[in-house]
């Protein structure tokens, strides 16, 4: 391996396969956890979860977890930026109503 | 690779947003028209996509070792999964089409929420096509690979464009993991 430029580690299968067998188990707490009433969480399970999931298929199937770290910048950074633009966004959309419109505006 | 999939981050993110936004703006009409959709199927959809998920690890695995028969079946087999996906969802969209809920002129919608969960579908369509467009694109490339791996292109030195297939693929799938949960199952309770 060590003659190689670019040092590639090859993974077992088997840690593929236990990947694979998390993923499915989080799929199946997705579903389930959907029909239990929980009100707000309900969309913060669900996301949480899809992230974890998510967070597997990066680093095992991606192999990113045995990436470099310039690497992991690229991919945080794709990430980063998502973040950047919802919260942006929704820092917007979510306060809209906050403050009364200041009267003398004529609206709609 | 990584820069082009972080392009795709915020293509995909830019739909999310809008879903989001709109989904906070109208949340009944939106879980309404969500408790329209299937989860049985969804939830098949998303089984079968995280097993294509696998076997493409297992063709890029086997790409590493310089196994190029069991590459091309490795593939093959993620084209099938990625077939019975996209044929589900055809199914769905059919579905759709026959209880008018095909956002446009024949729309049919009951209750008084009929013009915001219109908006629903119209996510729902835009993010789930864009979505399979991504899969038969990436069906494309695969076919490519197959033709490449079984013409001896590939070497323990020299998969590289295998493992960009695999990270492709992977992504896709990960746009469906937020997907299923966000559009068929956030609002069952």
């Amino acid at each position: 391996m060590q003659e190689h430029i670019h040092e590639h580690i090859v993974v077992d299968t088997k840690k593929y396969y236990l990947v694979f067998a998390a993923l499915m188990i989080l799929m199946a707490v997705t579903v389930g956890v959907a029909y239990i009433h929980l009100g707000r969480l309900n969309v913060f399970a669900a996301l949480t979860i899809a992230f974890i999931k998510a967070t597997l298929i990066i680093l095992y199937f991606m192999h990113v977890r045995y990436s470099s770290r310039l690497l992991w910048v690229f991919v945080a950074a794709g990430f980063f930026w998502l973040g950047i633009m919802f919260a942006l966004s929704f820092s917007d959309y979510l306060t809209r109503d906050w403050l009364p419109r200041p009267t003398g505006w004529e609206s709609e | 690779m990584w820069i082009f999939l972080a392009t795709e981050v915020m293509f995909f993110g830019g739909m999310f947003l809008g879903y989001a936004v709109y989904r906070a703006m109208y949340p009944t009409a939106f879980a309404e028209a969500s408790r329209h959709l299937d989860v049985w199927l969804g939830g098949i959809n998303t089984a079968v996509l995280l097993c294509s998920s696998l076997t493409m690890a297992l063709a890029v695995h086997a790409a590493q070792l310089g196994a190029r028969r069991t590459v091309a079946i490795f593939l093959v087999a993620t084209i099938i999964l990625a077939s019975v996906f996209l044929g589900i969802k055809a199914f769905e969209y059919y579905h759709k089409y026959e209880e008018h809920l095909i956002p446009g002129a024949v729309f049919e919608f009951p209750g008084e929420n009929a013009n915001h969960a219109q908006l629903f579908f119209s996510f729902y369509f835009a993010m789930t096509g864009m979505h399979a467009l991504h899969m038969v694109i990436g069906i494309g490339v695969m076919l490519i690979m197959i033709a490449l791996a079984l013409r001896g292109r590939f070497s323990p030195e020299y998969y590289f464009p295998v493992e960009m297939t695999g990270l492709y693929w992977h992504f896709v799938d990960i746009v469906w993991v937020f997907l299923f949960p966000l559009l068929y199952l956030v609002d069952r309770s």
